[in-house]
């Protein structure tokens, strides 16, 4: 019997071929590790290419799991443990390996031919190069193949297997139950009886090797992380903000329409909603990002609530029909989800450089509202909110979330009753607003609520409110054409004052020394990795206060109080600064920007060691000649 | 055609409203009251009128009819009539009419453009909706020129058209829009003109019974930038001769008399044109749009001929296929056979996967 260590938090990350099927595996080992009851943040990782050539660094695939007796907050700055399936998955992670951490590698695949793939003079097994880690050269296929040895399957179905027999291993050594990984399997191999085993007697072998190899003699244990009383189950940030949209739909009472086109880190927005049509949701997968946007604007004119998805490159191209939907007034949901930029940039990689495209990226003065959701489970409420606002205004809402939020996952303390989630209902026009030149009953579609400001929201089929509208200029109130300067004055600072007067919470600030001189600053999926950084400068005594934005447009009314409280506002992005631009334009507070596009979530030393840098700035100790970094 | 055995509805206008026994509408009703501001003598007069005169026939409750309209001088369209409308963006009124008519089954939606609007900036979301077969009405007025933007030449300008952006002739080769329709699968086509008010009433009915897609194409004249482009379909003689008459049931002809043309089959099984006198009367093609096959339209729409010496006019195509909103509603019908979800139903999709629980 090996010996039980318990330790606060792991970071394991599976690597190996895009085919290898890491991103299942480690999936299956966050899903069993959040029903311990532990804290986790994930981050897959993975090439734009789907199968790049074999065994290449191109085609290497990973994903990084951080699970934590405490708030995980990230996936993790560095892993513990890597797992390499191939020696291009070693030699593409080690990199960020801290030396004295484990690397479990598949020595089957070794061999001369991927060796020289990858640049390898010599096997890393072999020399003494990778002597500063532990490493652990399984025959991970061989061992695999022989366990299925009396299997009626083909070589390369029992290859296959690995996948599972490394899922068994891990599981072993974290001590991982392995049920939910027998039903999933159970469920995904219904129809294939034999591969169902296969997979099974991997699994178990894996196990088992794991149990009886000397070799890893240790096995580790992570406690249940403190989290707030409820039902919990781990969740994806596209998979939130499709059931946060289907969820806004229920409560608002309205069918929600999705024109949506492929893209991504967006697609899987369209898959889950495609599923979720018992929900009262349509998905129209359009001919192009245009027709998306169209479709959701068509059906957000006959009363539904029209959405549409997509990233960076996709925004570009709705820019305009946003614009249009911000001269119709009428409701409409966007959700961009940020990959790395410009043009195609980085797909597969999470960035927030389209801020800025998000406020301003259409013509002419063209408010709409702008939220960022900052975690994954966080984007099951802000779809909801943009429901919310887009709705109650009567505007183009863009939610803003990233490739990071997206594919990660992290613990979702579920509703218990769906009566806790705001009521959305909406209500339709349906009686004249306003009387013409002959004291006539009439329609005007232009008349405002006094205090959203937002219009009648009329929708075909309402006998005796039938009008036209249209981008062209409109008389506030009847709607009629008007080129009128006044009018086209009034009615551009009237769409602002709309947006400028959409009521958002005020920003709350985490200061526990209350005496702190440094204000840390974030918005959207920035929001764990600051934590985390803010915790580890805490840990060492830094005095440092931190808030986090949510809603971009508009800005919390306490905001330029806020700012103006504090010595220095340090404000960490994934783009070059374009919130701190708009901040600093908007306040006249000299914020500063520390900035990262690697298409990779910033990490918690990362934060913490430009905390303390700006810390001893601001105490004197070093000079501070470069203004905004 | 056997495919549309799905019980789905099979006119164009099934599931609107109608107007209660005995009500009665008339061209007032759907006329706004917006002055109409097109050029004097444009074409489009013709058409709203046409229009404003012919949907009082259908008996729907006005309030559930939309007109959708792109940009340039066509769309501006919705503005005159008394229903619910929208003038949206350059070539976008298709996409944004399909999110409506799928999400809408209780309306009847049409959309109005125009030669450079449907085939220029918006021929992608032309092309699709026509595949798909959503229950529109498209009115396409053609005019072979950009008015709106004072006089650029359109993708129907003929080659060599001196206008303002192609003072040394235009070298762009024009779609022929029956035969991109047609080719993009669409299930209703037809060409009619602004000056014939009758044929253009009879195209309008036929497509508005159409359950799907359906492309007119009007041919419109525009006074100002391409004024005389359809003179010789206009005068009495000359029409006579060069417009080939698309009826169903009787041969395809233009002309009178010893000068009659009639369109027959070779032995290659191609169309083709030739004096009617003399043409062997096995070998004469009877027109029928509600052939499956495609062909026989697409090669008729290729008597469009240079300089318009011969032009088919009438309805080239008219069959029943799936429509694609009708598709996507019997879909969500489908996924929810007690009706929408309960609040239970969602808590337990959000619930759904593996949960664990943390007690207090």
């Amino acid at each position: 019997m090996s010996n039980l260590k318990q330790i606060n938090s792991v970071v394991v990350r599976f690597a190996g071929d895009s085919g290898d099927g890491m991103q299942l595996t480690g999936d299956r080992f966050t899903s069993d590790s959040a029903v311990l009851g532990i804290d986790l943040s994930t981050l897959p990782n993975f090439p734009a290419e789907i199968r790049a050539p074999q065994g290449t660094l191109p085609g290497v695939s990973s994903f990084q799991l951080h699970f934590a007796d405490h708030s995980a907050l990230t996936p993790g700055d560095a892993p513990d443990v890597l797992v390499a399936m191939n020696p291009a998955a070693l030699k593409a992670n080690l990199g960020d390996l801290p030396r004295g951490s484990t690397i479990i590698v598949n020595s089957d695949e070794f061999t001369k031919r991927n060796l020289s793939k990858v640049g390898y003079p010599t096997s890393p097994l072999d020399d003494d190069s990778l002597e500063a880690w532990q490493v652990h050269a399984v025959p991970l296929t061989s061992i695999t193949v022989e366990a299925l040895a009396d299997f009626d399957l083909g070589r390369k179905d029992k290859e296959r297997a690995k996948n599972m027999f490394t899922l068994g291993l891990l599981s072993w050594m974290y001590t991982r139950p392995l049920d939910g990984t027998y039903a999933f399997l159970r469920t995904k191999f219904a129809k294939q009886p034999d591969i169902l085993e296969a997979n099974l007697t991997a699994l178990r072998a894996g196990h088992a090797y794991g149990e009886t190899t000397e070799a890893f003699s240790v096995q580790y244990a992570v406690a249940p992380a403190p989290m707030e009383p409820g039902t919990y189950r781990n969740i994806t940030g596209n998979v939130a903000t499709a059931y946060g949209l289907a969820t806004a739909a229920h409560r608002a009472k309205l069918p929600l329409v999705l024109g949506s086109y492929p893209i991504t880190p967006a697609s899987d927005l369209l898959h889950n909603l495609s599923r979720l049509k018992h929900f009262g949701v349509t998905t129209i997968q359009a001919e192009d990002e245009i027709a998306a946007v169209g479709s959701a604007l068509g059906a957000s004119f006959g009363g539904a609530i029209g959405v549409t998805t997509t990233s960076g490159p996709g925004l570009a191209l709705k820019s305009e029909t946003i614009g249009l939907a911000v001269a119709l007034e009428l409701p409409l949901v966007v959700i961009d989800v940020q990959r790395g930029g410009p043009s195609t940039g980085l797909p597969t990689k999470t960035e927030q450089a389209d801020l800025l495209q998000a406020m301003f990226g259409r013509n002419g003065e063209s408010p709409v509202a702008v939220i960022a959701a900052n975690s994954p489970a966080d984007c099951f409420e802000a779809a909801v909110d943009a429901v919310r606002i887009a709705t109650t205004y009567r505007t183009p809402v863009i939610l803003l979330t990233d490739g990071y939020l997206a594919n990660g996952s992290q613990p979702w303390r579920l509703p218990a009753s769906i009566d806790e989630l705001p009521d959305l209902s909406v209500e339709f026009a349906s009686e004249p607003n306003a009387t013409d030149a002959k004291g006539n009953p009439v329609f005007h579609p232009y008349v405002r609520d006094a205090e959203t400001l937002a219009r009648a929201w009329a929708v075909p089929g309402t006998p005796g409110l039938e009008h036209r509208v249209g981008g062209i200029e409109k008389a506030d109130g009847t709607g009629e054409i008007s080129y009128d300067p006044a009018n086209h004055d009034h009615m551009v600072r009237t769409r602002q004052a709309k947006i400028d007067g959409i009521v958002v919470p005020d920003l709350a600030v985490d200061d526990p020394s209350g005496d702190a001189k440094l204000l840390v600053l974030g918005w959207g999926s920035t929001y764990g990795p600051i934590a985390a950084g803010v915790r580890l400068a805490r840990a060492t005594g830094a005095r440092v206060a931190r808030a986090h934005l949510r809603n971009l447009a508009p800005l919390p009314a306490n905001l330029g109080d806020v700012l103006r409280s504090y010595d220095r506002v340090l404000l960490p992005e994934m783009n070059l600064g374009q919130l701190a631009l708009l901040l600093r334009g908007k306040y006249l507070v000299d914020i500063r920007s520390h900035t990262a596009v690697r298409g990779l979530p910033f990490t918690a030393v990362e934060i913490a060691t430009a905390i303390d840098e700006h810390l001893d700035k601001l105490d004197g100790l070093v000079g501070d000649q470069e203004g905004t970094a | 055609m056997s495919t549309i055995d799905l019980g789905m509805p099979t006119s164009g206008i099934a599931g609107v409203p109608l107007l209660a026994h005995g009500e009665q509408q008339t061209k007032r009703d759907f006329t706004s009251d917006q002055e109409v501001r097109w050029c004097p003598g444009c074409g489009d007069y013709i058409i709203l009128n046409a229009v404003q005169s012919f949907l009082p026939e259908l008996g729907l409750r006005r309030e559930n009819i939309v007109f959708i309209s792109g940009i340039g001088c066509s769309s501006r369209f919705p503005y005159y009539l008394d229903t619910y409308g929208m003038h949206s963006i350059h070539g976008r009124a298709p996409a944004i009419a399909t999110g409506l008519a799928t999400s809408r089954p209780d309306l009847s939606v049409w959309v109005v453009t125009g030669d450079g609007d449907a085939l220029s900036i918006g021929g992608n979301h032309l092309i699709h909706a026509l595949r798909r077969n959503v229950n529109l009405k498209i009115l396409l007025f053609n005019n072979k020129i950009y008015g709106l933007t004072k006089g650029q030449y359109s993708p129907t300008s003929e080659v060599g058209a001196v206008t303002k952006s192609t003072p040394f002739g235009s070298v762009d080769q024009p779609f022929n829009p029956i035969s991109l329709a047609l080719g993009a699968e669409a299930s209703f086509v037809a060409r009619t003109i602004d000056s014939d008010r009758k044929h253009l009433t009879d195209v309008l009915r036929a497509a508005a019974q159409h359950r799907g897609s359906a492309l007119v194409e009007i041919y419109q004249n525009c006074p100002i930038f391409n004024d005389g482009a359809f003179d010789v379909l206009k005068d009495a003689q000359e029409s006579v001769a060069r417009v080939l008459r698309l009826v169903d049931g009787e041969p395809v002809r233009a002309g009178e008399g010893d000068d009659a043309r009639v369109v027959i089959r070779t032995d290659a099984g191609e169309l083709e044109l030739v004096p009617e006198p003399g043409a062997d009367p096995a070998r004469v093609v009877v027109h029928d749009a509600s052939a499956p096959n495609p062909a026989a339209a697409f090669a008729m729409s290729r008597f469009d001929g240079p300089d318009m010496t011969t032009v088919p006019m009438g309805i080239f195509r008219n069959v029943a296929r799936p429509t694609y909103d009708d598709g996507v509603r019997a879909q969500v019908a489908a996924a929810s056979p007690d009706g929408p979800a309960t609040d239970d139903e969602l808590l337990a999709l959000l619930h759904g996967g593996d949960t664990w629980s943390v007690t207090g």
